[in-house]
């Protein structure tokens, strides 16, 4: 049999795919509104809230997996608002991955944008502005489309990132077939349990996806920059 | 002033000397469940015997995976008796090097005291969100909770509450956190001193699952240390198996 072909699978690669997509449009609607704010802001509050966007890239995978289980669970401030709306507690679900998933892959979108926006720089909104341009029409008709580089890679990244995400999901998942076993961690369970053989079409397969997609946002990164001036 | 050199060498000698013969090291890699116990043991050890354990804690299909490819551990204390089986028979471990060191106890337990029975009715009832249990693929806990599901009868209604860690550790933080209500765990991990930490519990009895067997192996690695040697035989000294069993387990 061919294990490609392996019901689990298939499984986990559709609830892979889901997590990934749905966590990389949600990102976006969350990153552009912040990675705006700190591209443009003096605040004083730039600093700190830039570090706590950069945190999950330098933070174990356990520690944001540990905290999240804490705070999704019924003693936790998630937890008890989660219940206070009558949905439960969200781990071992679906959502709760989608939580974990934005949180987990938040720098990946944020920081490509927001370095298209300070790129852009200031002139462009102004001119936009002598024009009579609202700032919300500008922000879209202007800022949007300049961006449009950062918007790609940050797309490109937060799905990946999520697709390649193992700590998180391994410890607030609760690997349930079919709702919170993704790849990652079905590769995981493969090596635990020495099925070798499924071990390596999946994480062969993932290696492969991996480096078809960087290779993809570098000569796309290429393309966008030799026709931008 | 060559002289010196030469007293100075040969003191070094047989200090090295003496140091390999009479206290050496050994390397040990130990089932995560097992930690708690280790701990002491290696403590005693090298206050009785002058010799070193260095523990590696961690699952055993992992260990399994890194010792087949050239991991330098000398004793193998698997979570289960079949991955031992399975090092003798590749060759990786000493042959009739292995035996059983521990028989683990399998525990229902909740963090909410009352919650659990001590017959584990509440398995009937189901008045719960969530059940933890540790990955019956690779987790022997896993498949003993499995088993007593089976034999009470539950295990067809519980199914779609169940929760499973990769490991019995894992199965534990989802209980411990409250995100699952209840869970089955190993008795070692709730249990200190002969009497339970905290929560509820139901100890299994023996008689609804197979025997969890937890085997020790010499690995070649290890096959001339004197240090290895010294600490299987330790394992098995009535000192260390009263300390085993006061962590819950059986021997």
């Amino acid at each position: 049999m061919n294990p490609l072909l392996d019901v689990d699978a298939l499984s986990a690669i559709r609830l892979t795919l889901e997590l990934a997509s749905l966590t990389t449009v949600l990102l976006l609607l969350v990153a552009t509104p912040l990675a705006w704010w700190l591209a443009r802001t003096t605040s004083w509050w730039r600093g700190p809230v830039g570090a706590i966007v950069a945190l999950p890239l330098v933070l174990p995978p356990t520690v944001l997996g540990f905290y999240m289980l804490i705070a999704l669970g019924p003693q936790g401030p998630m937890g008890q608002i989660t219940q206070a709306l009558g949905w439960g507690t969200l781990s071992f679900t679906f959502y709760g991955l989608l939580i974990g998933s934005i949180i987990y892959s938040l720098p990946f979108a944020v920081q490509p944008i927001q370095h298209a926006f300070e790129a852009m720089g200031e002139r462009p909104m102004e001119v936009a502005a002598t024009l009579r341009a609202t700032p919300l029409d500008a922000f879209f008709s202007v800022a949007l489309p300049l961006a449009r580089p950062g918007f790609i890679t940050a797309a490109i990244l937060s799905f990946a990132h999520t697709v390649g995400e193992f700590g998180v999901v391994l410890m607030i998942g609760g690997n349930i077939p079919g709702k919170t076993r993704v790849v990652s961690t079905q590769i995981y369970g493969h090596v635990e349990a020495m099925e070798y053989t499924q071990a390596h079409w999946l994480a062969g397969g993932m290696l492969v996806f991996s480096f078809v997609v960087l290779l993809g946002l570098n000569l796309l990164n290429r393309k966008t920059t030799r026709v931008m001036p | 002033m060559h002289n010196v050199i030469k007293s100075i060498g040969l003191a070094i000698g047989i200090v090295l000397l003496g140091s390999t013969s009479f206290a050496a090291e050994v390397s040990v890699a130990v089932a995560a469940n097992f930690t708690a116990p280790m701990q002491k043991i290696a403590q005693t050890f090298e206050q009785d015997t002058g010799h070193k354990a260095v523990l590696a804690f961690g699952s055993t299909g992992n260990f399994y995976a890194q010792i087949k490819n050239g991991a330098p551990f000398q004793i193998l204390l698997a979570a289960d008796d079949e991955t031992p089986a399975r090092i003798e028979k590749e060759g990786l471990g000493v042959t009739n090097s292995r035996f059983t060191y521990a028989t683990g106890k399998l525990v229902l337990w909740s963090k909410k005291t009352g919650l659990v029975d001590d017959k584990g009715d509440i398995l009937r009832g189901g008045t719960f969100e969530r059940l933890a249990i540790a990955n019956p693929k690779l987790a022997p806990y896993g498949a003993a909770a499995m088993e007593t599901m089976s034999k009470l009868g539950v295990l067809q209604s519980l199914q779609p509450k169940f929760v499973q860690g990769e490991n019995i550790s894992q199965t534990y933080q989802f209980i411990a956190t409250e995100n699952a209500q209840l869970g089955f765990v190993a008795l070692s991990q709730v249990f200190a001193d002969g009497r339970l930490k905290e929560g509820s519990a139901w100890i299994v009895p023996a008689n609804l699952h197979q025997a969890i067997q937890q085997d020790a192996v010499l690995l070649n690695n290890g096959k001339d240390n004197p240090a290895a040697a010294a600490l299987l035989t330790y394992l098995r000294t009535d000192k260390v198996k009263a300390l085993i069993r006061s962590f819950g387990y059986d021997l």
